[in-house]
């Protein structure tokens, strides 16, 4: 399709890109925080894959190229970002140790269709997007995307062993603020199925 | 070798991925299997990991395809002879 579309078949890009528009939006969401400027940023992103489409070589997944200039439009937008206190691209210095977890003595399995639940929904968009930018974006790309850890420590520009201590940190994190607050929103005795 | 919770916390992560290797895995298995505490940590981080992972905890804006689409037409009629 990549071909037929540099060979002058624009039209063609439209279907190209449906099975990513959510991914590309995703990605950009969890860098901005925000979501006029993560749609801004997802349609200059397609803008720019569209533009440069010639430059695609197919060395890597068209969906993992998509990703890359993604995240190079988010990141370039938090640089340049001046209405809120920027962001560090780098690792915070102060937070080289280990991340302890939540501790807990039992824990009750929460079905996925506890996410019918606004209150619950927003408890792990809040968890996910709090977390600092190095680990939220490994986070994405790993366990919300499912890239392997070679993809994403490409996408990332980043070491595959980088990419695994920030993992680690970041579903430590995830675990510790969370834990204890689906614990205490989800119900006492079972769960039932939404009709 | 009988391993303390902190150090099975430090490979939960790998634990989960199964990148574990073969020694360290039984050694963590062996924890498990007695510790509770370490249990629930690792059952609450694979439950919240299925559920952050989920299509519903992030949603596309409505309307978001059609502005998308619009935007690219106009790029492409503007590019094209």
């Amino acid at each position: 399709m990549i071909a037929q579309i540099l060979a002058g078949n624009s039209q063609l890009f439209h279907e190209l890109i449906r099975p990513y528009e959510r991914r590309v939006y995703i990605m950009a969401l969890s860098f901005l925080r925000n979501e006029a400027d993560a749609e801004d940023a997802a349609q200059e992103a397609f803008l720019k894959a569209f533009r440069n489409l010639a430059s695609f070589r197919g060395e890597a997944k068209f969906g993992t190229w998509l990703i890359s200039i993604t995240l190079n439009e988010a990141r370039s937008r938090i640089r340049h970002r001046d209405t809120i206190k920027m962001e560090s691209l780098d690792e915070p210095p102060d937070d080289q140790g280990h991340t302890l977890p939540a501790l807990l003595r039992d824990w009750k399995e929460i079905p996925s269709e506890a996410l019918e639940r606004k209150e619950i929904r927003l408890l792990l968009q809040k968890a996910i997007t709090a977390l600092p930018l190095i680990y939220r974006e490994v986070f994405q790309l790993r366990d919300i995307e499912q890239l392997s850890v070679n993809e994403a420590a490409a996408a990332l520009g980043i070491s595959i062993a980088a990419v695994k201590v920030r993992l680690h940190r970041a579903r430590m994190m995830l675990q510790k603020k969370l834990a204890p607050e689906l614990k205490q929103v989800a119900p006492k005795r079972r769960w039932f199925a939404w009709s | 070798m009988v391993i303390e919770c902190k150090h099975v916390w430090a490979h939960i992560s790998g634990y989960l991925d199964a990148t574990l290797p073969p020694e360290v895995l039984e050694q963590v298995q062996k924890h498990l299997e007695h510790c509770e505490i370490c249990s629930a940590i690792l059952d609450s981080t694979r439950n919240i990991l299925i559920l952050t992972a989920d299509e519903r905890v992030f949603e596309l804006p409505l309307g978001f395809s059609e502005r998308l689409h619009a935007r690219l037409e106009d790029e492409i009629r503007g590019l094209a002879p």
